[in-house]
């Protein structure tokens, strides 16, 4: 069963919240990882992998730099999802 | 400003021990002669020979936020909450450079482990085992490095002058404060934050050292199972913790009307080149580095009046260093208060010698020397003036100096000299 938009964005932000202790609250669609969510280079990867195991996606190394805001993961979660 | 034989003084003390989360704790509960072991009630420690250790007394996720705190081994945790606390220690309200009275520039960080991020290393192998290598962490090789506390220490305080990491078994944390010294003394840097960090409590390491002989297996009763000194002694017993030191050229120190714990006089080093993990029994090893002290420094065999003894608790490595100190000093041995703090700490391998530098200054600053507990009968070949049972006073006033005694598997033998001001 395929997660909604919202559900993802849920998703995301309790693993934002679990990676860099960042409230799942101020996890939004427009946030950066890295200027606004304090997720630096290596907490990404952290973050791509906890998301590729809930949202059954594969998200291989060259997408992730693409991955810039919260939008960008979400969208990209949506079309590739398994 | 770069003159090549400054004087160096201690300006601050942090540490977080088996017996206490800062050094005040700590050293309330050595003169108290407290243990700090405990029996492990992990699941994994119950099928092993050695079912006790000396755990930190507070977590050190206490004071650093999760998101921080996964992202640091547990050696570097300990670090970076003994580091905070000589910082402040020492009077510095924030980072270098934000704190206008210490440049970054002239700021270095000194901090040693024996064996590094060994839980981490050792963790992440069970993940990509269980897992697969896409779960290993990203923050894995950071986590393992054995500078990995050092850099930790480095980036919170802003250190740009050299961050080190001396690596020498259980003599680590002694060579890092040595190197402290060095780096102040030779003008290299006018501030150095230095010491040494060990979270090795797991299995693999556990069983190790218990195959190779050199623990305690005295689980029956943990809290006496470090005894240094005493006949019935069959090892050491493992601890973890951190402790580190701020030492500062004393024009800085003086500049900035910082309040000074000691001088740091100076260190003496040797090697045995006798056994990769066998002490050189006659103690000559060791003698060689007292002697070096001596000869490289201003300190006097006279002005010594207390010892923090490297003394681990194994039968032959404790009477190799007394020894040692007869053979140097012979009739001055008996004005020296030697103490084993390891009987009550445990044995935290690269971190003692930071822990036990701690001990040795604050034996210094309250002219007190804390006990070794658990000596019930002294072995006779120990031959010195040991602090037994009780804490003792030392001379109230006028110049005394302290030792602290390092050595580590691989022959490594570092004596460093502390003096009041």
């Amino acid at each position: 069963m395929a997660a909604t938009q919202e559900e993802i964005v849920a998703g995301l932000a309790e693993i934002v919240n679990e990676i860099a202790g960042i409230p799942a609250e101020d996890v939004k669609p427009e946030k950066s990882f890295t200027d606004d969510l304090d997720v630096d280079s290596l907490s990404m990867v952290e973050v791509v992998v906890a998301a590729e195991e809930r949202f059954d996606v594969k998200i291989p190394d060259d997408d992730v730099k693409n991955l810039k805001t919260v939008r960008d993961a979400t969208e990209y979660i949506l079309k590739h999802q398994g | 400003m770069n003159a090549t034989n400054r004087t160096v003084v201690v300006t601050g003390i942090g540490a977080t021990t088996p017996l206490g989360g800062d050094s005040a704790s700590t050293w309330e509960g050595l003169v108290a002669g407290r243990s700090g072991v405990r029996l492990l009630e992990e699941e994994w420690a119950q099928d092993l020979p050695v079912r006790m250790a000396a755990r930190v007394a507070v977590e050190p996720t206490e004071s650093i936020p999760r998101p921080q705190a996964r992202k640091l081994d547990r050696s570097a945790q300990f670090a970076l909450v003994a580091a905070r606390e000589a910082w402040a220690d020492a009077g510095f309200t924030a980072r270098a450079g934000e704190d206008a009275s210490v440049n970054p520039d002239r700021l270095g960080a000194i901090v040693a482990s024996g064996i590094g991020g060994v839980t981490t290393l050792l963790g992440q192998y069970d993940t990509l085992l269980e897992k697969g290598f896409r779960r290993v962490s990203p923050h894995t090789v950071p986590m393992l490095m054995p500078n990995g506390p050092a850099a930790n220490v480095g980036l919170e305080v802003n250190a740009r002058a050299g961050v080190h990491t001396p690596v020498s078994a259980c003599a680590s944390g002694s060579e890092a404060v040595g190197y402290g010294i060095e780096m102040v003394r030779t003008g290299r840097a006018d501030v150095v934050i230095a010491g040494g960090t060990e979270a090795a409590l797991h299995p693999l390491p556990i069983a190790a050292f218990a195959n190779m002989m050199a623990m305690s297996k005295n689980n029956e009763d943990p809290q006496g199972a470090s005894r240094p000194f005493d006949v019935s002694r069959d090892g050491f017993v493992m601890g973890e913790g951190s402790g580190l030191i701020v030492l500062e050229s004393e024009e800085h120190a003086r500049r900035r009307g910082a309040r000074v714990y000691a001088e740091a006089v100076g260190q003496g080093i040797s090697a045995d080149s006798h056994d990769i993990v066998q002490p050189e029994p006659s103690g000559n090893g060791i003698a060689h580095a007292l002697q070096n002290l001596t000869s490289d420094t201003t300190l006097v065999p006279a002005e010594i009046a207390h010892i923090n003894a490297h003394a681990t608790s194994t039968p032959q490595g404790d009477l190799a260093e007394i020894r040692a100190l007869r053979k140097v000093f012979g009739d001055d041995v008996d004005h020296m208060a030697v103490s084993a703090t390891k009987s009550m700490t445990g044995h935290l391998l690269g971190g003692a010698g930071g822990v036990e530098t701690v001990a040795t200054l604050l034996a210094l600053h309250h002219r007190t020397a804390p006990p070794t507990i658990n000596i019930d009968e002294l072995d006779p070949e120990a031959d010195a003036d040991i602090v037994r049972g009780e804490a003792r006073e030392l001379p109230a006033t006028g110049r005394i100096a302290a030792l602290n005694d390092s050595f580590g598997f691989g022959g490594h033998n570092m004596v460093l000299a502390f003096r009041t001001v």
